[in-house]
This record gives C-alpha cells, structure tokens and sequence, in this order.
C-alpha cells in the first residue's frame, strides 16, 4: 500500500525557487518516472517525498496520511542513493541489516530477511564481504537489498544507474523491472535518460525548470507530446524542429517530426538536403542532413540504406507523424 | 614510474634529506649509548672510564624510575583520554553549521599556538593558584575550600594543562576527518531509521576510527616527553609525584651531574617508546590499512 500524492508542493532554497507548485498523484505499485534535464528539480521533488528535505509549502500525503512533517525514518520509504552511501566499515550483511537492526527487529527476523534479501538480489555469495571489495554493479544491488528489507510503502530511487557503465546499466535496468513486477510495491525513480525512463516507466512525470511538462505513459508522451520540451526530450535521436517559413507553410510556429518518421528516397520527397554524415550502426543508419532554410535534420533509416557523406537526399514524414507547436511551444 | 632510471634518480634526489636526517638521529643516539656505558660525571671531569652495565643497574634500582614510569604512562593515558573523548565531541559540535562558525574554529585552535611554557605558567598563576588562582576564586565564591591543585591533585592538574594544549589538535583533525563523511550516507542511515546515537555509534565512529588512531599516535610520541609543564609547575613534586621519565632524566644528568647515569635513562625511554609504539601500532594499526 503506496499511495503517494503531492499537493501544490513548493520549495525553495534561500531565495531561489527550485519547485514552483507542484500537483502529483501517484497510485499504489506504480513504477514512476520522473525525468528532465539537470537541474530540473526531479531530484529535489524526490528528496522532498523522501523527508530529506522540508518543503516550503504544500502537503505530501503517504496512503492518505499527511506525512508532510514527518522524519524520513517515519515515512516507511526506502530510498536508493546515487553513490550507494554503503556504510563502507560495515560487511554486505551489516548494511542489508541495517535498517531492521534499527527498528529493534530480533535476530532470527534479521537474518531471514537478509538471507531473503540476498537469494532475491544473487547476493548469498558476498554476504561477507566489505562494499569495497565489490564492483559496481553488487553495490548497486547491495543498496537495493538494504531498501528491500525493510518492506517499506514505496522505493525512491536516486539517478541509481549513472555510476555504472552501458552494459551493465541495461542489466540492472531490467533487474530493477523485475524487482517491481516480484514486489508489486510503489517505485519512484529519478533519472535525466529518457532512455531509461521510456523502458522502465508505468508513467513518466517530465519535469523542466521545477514545473511538471507531462504526466503520462511512455507512449503517451511519445505519441501525444503536449509540448515541445516533451517533444524533444522523449525520443532518441531527438526531435527535429523547424521554424520560420517551412512550418509556417503548415500553420504552426514549429512543426516537430521524429528522426524515424521520415522516410529518405533518392529521388523526390518533401525537403531535399545534402548528408553531412552518414552513421551506420548496422540496425540503423542515422544520416545528419543539411536542408537549405531549415538546418540539420536527422533521419533514422534502416541499416541497408546506402546513403553517403555529399549525396543529395530527399525526405517525406510519415502521414500523421508531424507535430505542430504554436509559439509558446505547445503542442496545436 | 618504476622504470630503472626513475628509481635510481629518486633515490639520488632523495639522499641529501635522508642523510641529514639520518646524522641528526643517529650521532646523538649512538653518543648517548656510548656514554651510557661510562662512569661519567659532570663534577669529576676528565676521569670518565667504562663501567659495562653498571649506569642501568643503578637506574633502575632507583626507586623513583618505578614511579616515573607509572607516572608517564598515567600523563599519556589520561591525556590521550581526555583529547580524545573531548576532541570527537568538540568535533561534533564545530561541525553544526553556526554564526561565525570560522572565528569560533579559530578560537579553538588557538591554545596549540601557546608555547607549553608560557601555558603552563598561565595556568599555574591564573588559574590554578591556591590564593590569586580563578578557580580558587570561584570556590570562593561559593564558599567552598580552595584546591591547592599542584600540591593536592599534581598528576591530574599536569594532566589538565596538557590537555587543554592537545584538545585543540585532537579537534582539528577529528573535524576534517568529520567534514569527509559523506552527506548521503547520513542521509540513508536517517532513513533507515538510526537516531542520532546510532548514527554516531554506527556511521560517524567508524568513520572516524582511522582519524582517531592517527591522532593517539601522533600524540602518544609527544606525550611521552612532556618536560616544559612539570618543569614550571611542580618541578617533578611534590615528591616523585609528578616526575615522568623525562623529568627523572633531567634530574640525573643537570641537577646530579650524572650523565653516564641520565644516558642510561635516556636509552630506557627510547625502548620504552618503541615498546608502547609497538603496541599502540598492533592494536590500532589495523585502522590504518586499507
């Protein structure tokens, strides 16, 4: 039981506003996003639910409780930090049973639970070892067994897979699904990869400047972006965007088109433009084209086509596929 | 960089200070043991001859070298006790973010730039004189019998001025060892449920164990030498009560003359050290690894 609601929450630190006003409901055993780019407030916000910081306005309720004022501790969430914060002296064991040692639990509780913790997490080899002598990835686990255990209403997670490197993120990323769909419990989870929060999210919060630009579905916010920030922050490659003229033409202020809606012909089509480079990556082949009045536009193609640096290029979006934003940016 | 060249040019860039450092140590060392080997006395001048082990024999059977002995172990112990105790707690309160919290930092520090004669007179004048002292001053005013304190409770007033002079370097670096815990693992052991003794117990001690071991040691060395404050305060008394080994060493070389004799005494005390560095090392070293 993990409701967590956030109403008209604000916080600022001395005189500068980190969180406007925010509104925010999230259901019982939801994984939610929040994403943006640094300095969004994201982390801040998760702080906040977390107790680790006051709010300077606005009630955050707990399954329905008012937990605004109350200590971390009380708020039966457990959190994932970005450095781990491991307690370095301590053995894999002691950190798992940390939190339990702390509320008083007897030692047969203990050890079950950090036994528990362990098969879940493949951790039953390294109960005896110090966080040191662990890569990075059974840190990272280790500081998820320690949130385990404790059973509590929701797991806040910290940017948690940005100290580990490509590969192993993709493993941890899926573990992580995992866990969710083992546990069934509240998760909320703070990244700026919008990769990540496209793969792992139930509903993706996009968060720019301390403001909430979209609450939705991953497909959601791909499909039916409300504005241009979101357009261009879900999705990768990015957006392009064109202004002036070309969008004009269209009757927007910019006209959005993702880098896989446009399909390059050798012939005709909508905009045509030189390849500057051309990167295959076998699946796909990302061309970066220069358009005369329009800029660079980046085009998605399958991996056999054979586009190269200097050829002329000629792009069509897909029907249906076109975004238009007025000139605040939201989406018409 | 461990290339045969850079080895050799390391050592050669090094020799000059290992050199002098190794003639400053070893000349006077291996005079004091030589002269410990002699009959040698400052009022029979030019009759020196060599008397095997006799200077150690006589040291110790002195009965007073059984109580110098307990008396420096006693001065190290209390003081390290009370530096360190008093240290991590100062430590923990400088840590709290407070106004003027620079000029307080440096107040504290303070009492380690006062040289330990001057210190040591300060406090014996000031503070703990009998008629003129604060102290006897304040019981006074509560109506109490003043302490005459270094001629009622020497050890622990020596002990006390020898504190008050080290609390300032336990706290200092207590503090920055202090300042190196990381922010998020007091944050996750406030949401894993530790209150503050917990947290101290269980994060902040542990964190500081290496700090404190490097402190205790640092300290143990000078500690084992203390002179000026037993010099100007009680001069060793009343009795042997206040003599520490050093002090005994003074006696038999400057006041007896003795120096085949204070030699002796003076090689005692380097074992001596060695032997509580040895132990201190065995015990706490273990922080230091890693």
């Amino acid at each position: 039981m993990g409701s967590i609601s956030l109403q008209n929450v604000s916080k600022n630190f001395g005189g500068v506003t980190v969180i406007p006003d925010i509104s925010l409901e999230i259901e019982d055993g939801q994984f939610v996003v929040f994403v943006g780019p640094s300095g969004c407030g994201k982390s801040t916000l998760l702080r906040l639910i977390a107790g680790l910081e006051d709010v300077s306005g606005g009630v955050i309720q707990i399954d329905g409780q008012d937990m605004t004022r109350t200590a971390p501790a009380q708020r039966k969430l457990s959190m994932v930090f970005q450095s781990y914060a491991l307690y370095p002296h301590m053995s894999v064991r002691g950190n798992i049973a940390f939190p339990l040692k702390m509320e008083g639990a007897d030692k047969e509780t203990i050890d079950k639970a950090v036994n528990n913790a362990a098969s879940i997490l493949n951790l039953t080899d390294y109960l005896d070892r110090k966080p040191r002598q662990l890569s990075g990835g059974q840190r990272q686990r280790v500081a998820i067994g320690r949130a385990i255990v404790r059973q509590p209403k929701a797991f806040l997670f910290d940017e948690p897979l940005s100290n580990l490197d490509a590969a192993l993120r993709v493993n941890m990323r899926l573990e992580i699904s995992e866990l969710h769909k083992k546990l069934k419990t509240t998760m909320v989870y703070v990244t700026h990869d919008q990769v990540e929060a496209m793969t792992m999210a139930d509903k993706i919060v996009v968060l720019n400047a301390g403001n909430i630009e979209q609450y939705g579905t991953p497909l959601e916010l791909y499909t039916k972006p409300a504005n241009r920030f979101v357009a261009g922050f879900i999705g990768s490659p990015r957006m392009n965007f064109i202004e002036g003229d070309e969008a004009k033409k269209m009757g927007a202020h910019t006209v959005g088109v993702r880098p896989e809606h446009l399909s390059p012909s050798k012939t005709e089509g909508l905009w045509a433009g030189t390849v500057g480079v051309a990167e295959h990556l076998g699946s796909d082949t990302f061309l970066y084209v220069h358009v005369d009045d329009v800029g660079q536009i980046t085009v998605r193609a399958s991996g056999d086509v054979a586009f190269h640096s200097g050829e002329t290029v000629y792009m069509t979006p897909m029907d249906g596929r076109l975004y238009k934003f007025d000139a605040q940016g939201q989406a018409i | 960089m461990a290339t045969q060249q850079t080895q050799t040019a390391a050592r050669l860039m090094m020799s000059p200070a290992v050199l002098l450092l190794l003639a400053w140590m070893l000349i006077p060392l291996s005079m004091t043991l030589y002269f410990s080997f002699q009959r040698y006395n400052l009022l029979m001048p030019g009759m020196e001859y060599f008397t095997g082990l006799d200077n150690y024999r006589y040291f110790f059977a002195n009965p007073n070298f059984w109580a110098a002995l307990t008396n420096t172990l006693v001065l190290v112990g209390g003081v390290l006790a009370i530096t360190l105790i008093g240290g991590t707690l100062l430590a923990l309160l400088l840590d709290q973010p407070i106004f003027g919290q620079g000029i307080v930092r440096l107040l504290v520090i303070a009492p380690f730039f006062v040289m330990p004669t001057v210190s040591a007179l300060v406090w014996k004048n000031m503070m703990m004189h009998p008629v003129n002292g604060l102290f006897s001053f304040i019981a006074r005013v509560f109506g109490v019998q003043p302490l005459d304190w270094f001629g009622q409770v020497p050890m622990l007033s020596i002990i006390l001025i020898v504190s008050w002079q080290w609390l300032p370097f336990a706290t200092l670096i207590i503090l920055t060892a202090l300042q190196s815990l990381d922010e998020e693992q007091k944050e996750a052991a406030g949401m894993d449920g530790a209150g503050p003794l917990s947290l101290f117990f269980y994060i902040i001690l542990p964190h500081l164990a290496r700090a404190i071991t490097v402190v205790m040691l640092i300290q143990t060395i000078f500690l084992l030498s203390i002179f000026a404050e037993i010099f100007v305060t009680t001069a060793g008394g009343p009795g042997v009560a206040t003599t520490n080994l050093t002090f005994l060493i003074y006696i038999q070389s400057l006041l007896q003359f003795d120096v085949g004799l204070a030699s002796a005494g003076g090689i005692v005390a380097v074992i001596l050290a060695n032997i509580v560095a040895l132990f201190l090392l065995r015990i706490v070293g273990r922080n230091l690894d890693a």
